[in-house]
């Protein structure tokens, strides 16, 4: 993985001391909270319901031991022992006390790490693929290019205050697991008629409460002209982006109103002028930032682990927990190993320090030392060796790490809601734990198979609701929360927004309906068909006809 | 108002005038509208001329007329407001502006390094220890990552050599 240099370090490090000057003139009442909110908020540091919150960046989603024992230490030293993994690659910590805050960010500086921009109307930590550098179908690693991204846009003078905030993702495989196209800029690896690596670029999806799918602004775009390409959209922006309204600042509503084709041709114009300046990408850099991520010498393996095929057929808890978790290596032998933060009951993306600290082990013990977590709030172990996975799920089980659950119905992303956040209307965690409870049976999930259920407490959609195959959005009715459902929403490459069902449920009854709605597929489905691909199919009316029968 | 120029404290040699006051002579800054209004009284005007555009007052729009004025004054109505970093950048590395471009408006200690990196080189700083401020504010960063309208080689630079 990436190692800061001299400058990496002392940028940090200069930082941390100006952001804890920033702190002392706000104690010393010099900052009025006004003029304080936009620097703290430059540094990850919210005001929430009952405290303030940090948002640490976990760049690209790569995380070393070391650096997963210090977010341990802080959970447990500064904070209630635990922290909250975030959709885009963040770790939160809920309940940090002003002052403690500077003394954080210098221990996470002692680790190469920051809260640089977690926050705030400016280039937010860029998200990548977590199965980055492992996949099998990846034409190039899109860390390298996540971390040139990564220290371009870390205090860029021109666009830290941006109409809104901007969020990038990178993923370096057709198959995209870093949900590019719902993100202010997109980048997809590609090759060009050459066989050259490049990008195409995707400009103007999101959430929120006007969800969008990006388009595509161009189809290729060539590796030493990235810097220059992302310039020019982002000059563009901010000129032209809307600074009258917050629900219509972000990009997508600029390439809206001005149409993609006019945007996409601004854009180009823009870049004429700037792609053979200095932001052109020197290949030495490019090569040396490559290196960082070169492959480790794996070991020469036989694909095939008898072991491993006995303990699956011996052990039918290991058998679902590889059948859902357990996803195909590039090289012989290996595999990479999700870690679900999503226990029956729990709360979903949430870790304590013990287990953090414990996965950091068995990454040292199992896989190279590192972890990734991914944009669906689990951890993933990237280089297990076929024949250690049993052993691995024996030690997570310990932890309460081994749930059987990836990409089915109880592997919920969900956003922390009227719990903590000062925006939400509803609560999103106790729904999320009475639908687990309710799909606690490991092999009825299994049974129906990949179901993305996301639930968001408020139209910031936080919590992906727009993208679910199931969506819940928690909605206020008169003082009481009530949940609107959503179907077919999806994430990947055919990305789609997900159409409301039909009126509201009370939060008494929503589980039943999500149930009513699982129950409905699996009546229809036809042989091998997924939620999704039933959905496609037979559409919203089904479902509708169930959900509403009664009423 | 105290005024940073270059780095230090003077006292400002430009007078801004409202668009219904007459020109005095001497150094002055007036508005686009006034400037686009094309009066006699601006082309007649005996001394410096500067010009102030409202943050959604491009510099394209005195593309044309850059030779006409030792200024350009670009307005921050919010310190969060900031499409004026891209115009300073316009100014400079587009259209080749040299004159004084300053920063007026709600203009922050936590933001004229990013200011200067755009290429401002005048501040009118409400803080009333502007100069301190503004030398403290320059000094908090050492490293930059990016090239910008400044002469400060970035990191990806620095690695090459």
């Amino acid at each position: 993985m990436y190692r800061y240099d001299e400058f990496d370090h002392t940028l940090v490090a200069e930082r941390v001391s100006q952001f804890r000057g920033q702190v002392a003139r706000r104690v010393a009442g010099e900052l009025t909270e006004e003029e304080f909110k936009p620097l703290r908020l430059m540094n990850g540091l919210y005001l929430q319901l009952h405290a303030y919150m940090l948002r640490v960046a976990i760049p690209y989603g790569v995380l070393s031991s070391l650096q997963m024992r210090k977010l341990a230490h802080i959970a447990r030293v500064y904070d209630k022992g635990y922290g909250h993994f975030t959709t885009r690659q963040n770790i939160q910590y809920n309940w940090p006390k002003l002052p403690d805050v500077p003394d954080i960010l210098d221990e996470l500086a002692e680790v190469e790490m920051h809260a640089i921009q977690t926050s705030g109307n400016c280039i937010r930590n860029v998200t990548a693929d977590q199965y980055a550098g492992v996949a099998g179908d990846e034409i190039e690693d899109p860390r390298i290019y996540a971390e040139i991204m990564r220290q371009w846009s870390t205090l860029h003078p021109e666009f830290s205050f941006l109409p809104r905030k901007f969020k990038i993702a990178i993923t370096g495989a057709p198959n995209d697991r870093a949900a590019v196209k719902v993100h202010d800029i997109g980048l997809r690896m590609v090759r060009n008629e050459a066989g050259e690596p490049g990008f195409e670029v995707l400009v103007g999806g999101g959430q929120g409460r006007t969800p969008m799918i990006a388009h595509t602004v161009r189809d290729f775009l060539p590796i030493r002209h990235l810097l220059s390409y992302l310039e020019a959209i982002l000059r563009v922006y901010n000129q032209l982006g809307r600074r009258d309204n917050k629900y219509k600042a972000r990009i997508k509503i600029l390439v809206h109103e001005t149409g993609a084709e006019k945007f996409t041709a601004m854009v180009e114009d823009e870049w004429a002028q700037i792609k053979d300046t200095p932001l052109a990408l020197p290949e030495s850099e490019v090569a040396r930032i490559k290196a960082y991520f070169a492959p480790p010498e794996y070991d020469t393996l036989d694909d095939n682990s008898p072991e491993f095929d006995a303990w699956r057929g011996g052990d039918r808890d290991f058998d679902l927990w590889v059948r859902a978790n357990v996803a195909e290596h590039k090289v012989p032998g290996y595999a990479i190993a999700n870690i679900s933060l999503k226990p029956i009951g729990g709360t979903p993306g949430d870790a304590t320090a013990d287990q953090m600290e414990a996965v950091a082990d068995l990454a040292d013990r199992f896989s190279l030392g590192e972890i990734r977590v991914s944009h669906e709030q689990n951890l993933v172990l990237g280089d297990v060796k076929k024949r250690d996975l049993y052993a691995l799920w024996q030690a997570l089980k310990t932890h309460d790490l081994a749930t059987a659950n990836i990409g089915l119905i109880s592997d919920m992303i969900t956003c922390p809601g009227l719990d903590y956040c000062s925006l939400a209307n509803a609560r999103s965690i106790p729904i999320a734990q009475e639908i687990s409870e309710r799909f606690a049976d490991l092999e009825r999930q299994h049974d129906i198979g990949e179901l993305k259920l996301k639930i968001s407490g408020c139209i910031n959609a936080c919590g992906h609701h727009h993208v679910g195959h199931i969506g819940i959005l928690g909605v206020d009715k008169k003082g009481v929360e009530h949940y609107q459902i959503t179907l077919g929403g999806n994430a990947d490459q055919n990305a789609a927004i997900g159409k409301i069902v039909g009126p509201a449920f009370s939060g008494d009854d929503v589980t039943d309906a999500v149930e009513t709605i699982v129950e409905t597929y699996l009546d229809i489905r036809a042989d091998g068909e997924s939620f999704l691909d039933t959905y496609q199919r037979a559409g919203l009316e089904p479902f509708k006809e169930r959900l509403y029968a009664a009423h | 108002m105290p005024l940073i120029k270059d780095g230090e404290l003077i006292d400002d040699p430009w007078l801004r005038v409202a668009d219904d006051q007459d020109l005095p002579d001497g150094p002055v800054i007036v508005s686009l509208e006034r400037w686009q209004a094309a009066g006699d009284d601006v082309a007649a005007h005996n001394g410096p001329l500067g010009v102030v555009l409202a943050s959604d007052q491009s510099p394209d729009l005195i593309g044309d007329d850059l030779g006409r004025f030792d200024l350009v004054a670009l307005d921050f109505p919010a310190f969060t407001d900031g499409r004026a970093y891209s115009y300073a950048r316009l100014l400079r590395e587009r259209l080749g502006f040299k004159g004084e471009v300053r920063a007026v408006g709600n203009v922050l200690r936590d933001q004229v390094a990013f200011m200067v990196r755009c290429g401002f080189d005048a501040f009118d700083m409400a803080d009333v220890n502007a100069a301190e401020a503004f030398r403290q504010a320059l000094a908090e960063v050492s490293v930059t990552y990016q090239p910008a309208g400044d002469a400060r080689r970035p990191a990806m630079a620095l690695r090459q050599s």
